[in-house]
């Protein structure tokens, strides 16, 4: 049993290989009671592979991680028990009705079908799904879908609830609903443990956030703190026509602006005052196609550290 | 907790989906034998007691109805592990699902095989009654061949289902039923004594579960138990299923834990 101030889940130098690929490449990690963590990164960085081995479906291959202080590798029915998982692609039962996945999933965990029928419609009710509770599920939105695999996974009131990419595929008006239920899981003191390649998600879910790639832990702190430390606070993004980009931005930005990332499709410009950086690109004769100044986001973040963008 | 109660877990979820298609199965279940014994056992059997020398002056209806019992049990696991333990671990994805709660593989495996025994007791009590009503079963022992069909049903649900949580796709399932199941109903000592096979047939015959079940079922409705055959019988089937559940204990990890 953890108590307080002692990690949920501790991960040291961690790794996973499958024959010669190694999908997690020795990573460390904590994760504390009742915050909400996350790894960004984009399709291929390995959270998957963290993920399944935090769910005991996947073994270590090497390094330790230790699970509510106990081993995956000998507890995993134990630490199993204590875990609400929402996998990547929903595993919901299309034909059965949405009331009988959470029911029949309460199941698995052994408890008792009297006390499921209350806790049923609770969770149906949280996700806002009660008047589909005698539906059967294949019709369902793929939000609503997502919502009805969110409820079950909280069928055994898990103590960390695993989210690998909650709202991948979703549109965003179904993702903003999934975030606000995360979002209060999260003030009800659930402890999240989220994977995504949005970095608005991180940003909006995340008290604290390991960016990944190719395996490895590239930085960790709080989207804030990510921000500050590896990104300036605006970004002017340039767009140009077909062959009218400068071969020499450094020439036009000299002074303006920390830092340049040229994109194919366009150049972003740091600096933590765009409208200055602007109004000087303006004055030096600069003009582009369209011109846009915003905040640095962890997508900056990532393409600093890693010199690619989170979506490729 | 033991590994047996885990495994009864996943029960619940297979028996959820069955109850949207028992009735179908229900009438299957029942209609099957009728039509099988009118046609066999009345129809064919009348031309085939006319030639008279089954042994023990026994008629045809009593000789393959036994046997047409247990190549039921062989059919319906065949198709109830195939399709549907591919299903489970790829289109609907309903194992791994089990197995992001306590349950382990082998308990997704061992309920899955639960619930096809399930499946067999059920189909196979309502084939002895049939059979019983048209007369085909002349001793008390007969009742005996429920259990020995539901094993010849496991003989086959599980190195089916060990095959299917290896293979990628299901095309090999047809495979399966037309160049090993089809030969086995027609060649198992179903519908003639394998004796009449040619030597080397007789010998592959042998090494069939199916032909271990119709025999075993055979002598246990005519009650003309010998010992120590029967027991062999009943030992061979034993075998083949434990080996077929080991094997798929193997591939279900091999596939889902990685």
């Amino acid at each position: 049993m953890s108590t307080n101030g002692q990690p949920l889940i501790q991960a040291r130098d961690l790794v996973k290989r499958f024959g010669d690929f190694v999908a997690v490449d020795g990573i460390d990690f904590d994760l504390q009671r009742g915050e909400a963590f996350g790894f960004l990164g984009p399709n291929g960085a390995g959270k998957t592979s963290t993920m399944r081995m935090i769910g005991c479906v996947s073994p270590v291959t090497d390094g330790s991680l230790s699970i509510f202080g106990l081993d995956p590798a000998r507890d995993g029915v134990k630490i199993r028990g204590r875990l609400g998982v929402v996998p990547q692609q929903d595993t919901l039962d299309m034909e059965l009705t949405v009331r009988e996945n959470i029911v029949i999933y309460g199941r698995y965990f052994g408890l008792a079908r009297k006390e499921l029928g209350a806790r049923a419609d609770e969770l149906l009710d949280f996700v806002e799904l009660t008047e589909r509770a005698n539906d059967k599920v294949e019709p369902l939105s793929g939000g609503m879908k997502r919502r009805l695999t969110i409820a079950r996974s909280l069928v055994n009131e898990p103590e960390v609830l695993l989210l690998d990419e909650p709202t991948t595929g979703l549109d965003p008006q179904a993702r903003h609903v999934v975030w606000d239920r995360l979002y209060r899981l999260k003030r009800q003191g659930v402890t999240l443990l989220l994977t995504t390649h949005y970095m608005d998600e991180a940003e909006q879910l995340c008290d604290r956030l390991v960016v990944m790639d190719r395996g490895k832990i590239v930085a960790e702190g709080s989207p804030r703190g990510l921000i500050e430390q590896y990104s300036t606070r605006e970004v002017v993004e340039l767009r140009f026509d077909d062959g009218s980009r400068p071969d020499d931005l450094s020439y036009w930005t000299d002074g303006l602006v920390s830092r340049i990332e040229a994109l194919p499709d366009r150049v972003l410009l740091y600096t933590d005052d765009g409208d200055a950086a602007s109004h000087g690109l303006h004055e030096r004769g600069l003009v582009p196609e369209s011109l846009l100044v915003r905040r640095s986001t962890l997508e900056d973040v990532f393409l600093h550290l890693t010199g690619r963008t989170l979506i490729e | 907790m033991t590994s047996l109660a885990l495994a009864l877990r996943p029960l619940e979820f297979f028996f959820a989906q069955y109850r949207r298609i028992w009735r179908g199965t229900a009438i299957t279940s029942v209609v099957t034998p009728v039509v099988y014994l009118l046609a066999l056992g009345v129809g064919l059997g009348v031309f085939v007691d006319r030639s008279a020398d089954l042994p023990d002056g026994i008629s045809y209806l009593e000789f393959v109805a036994p046997g047409l019992m247990a190549a039921t049990a062989m059919q319906l696991s065949t198709f109830e592990a195939s399709w549907p333990v591919l299903s489970a671990i790829k289109w609907d994805r309903q194992y791994h699902a089990m197995l992001a709660s306590p349950l382990r593989v082998r308990d997704v495996m061992l309920g899955h095989q639960a619930f096809f025994a399930f499946r067999l007791v059920t189909t196979a009590t309502v084939y002895f009654i049939v059979i019983t009503a048209f007369g085909a079963v002349s001793s008390p022992l007969g009742v005996l061949a429920i259990p020995v069909t539901v094993l010849v049903g496991l003989s086959f649900s599980a190195p089916i289902a060990a095959w299917a949580a290896h293979t990628e796709t299901e095309v090999s399932f047809v495979a399966i039923f037309r160049f090993l199941i089809l030969p086995m109903f027609l060649f198992s000592g179903t519908f003639f004594p394998i004796s009449t096979l040619p030597a080397p047939l007789e010998v592959v015959a042998w090494l069939t579960p199916l032909w271990h079940g119709v025999t075993l079922c055979r002598d246990l409705t005519l009650g003309d138990i010998s010992a120590w055959h029967d027991l062999m019988h009943l030992g061979y089937l034993l075998a083949f299923v434990t080996a077929g559940l080991l094997a798929a204990r193997m591939t279900y990890r091999k596939r889902l834990v990685v």
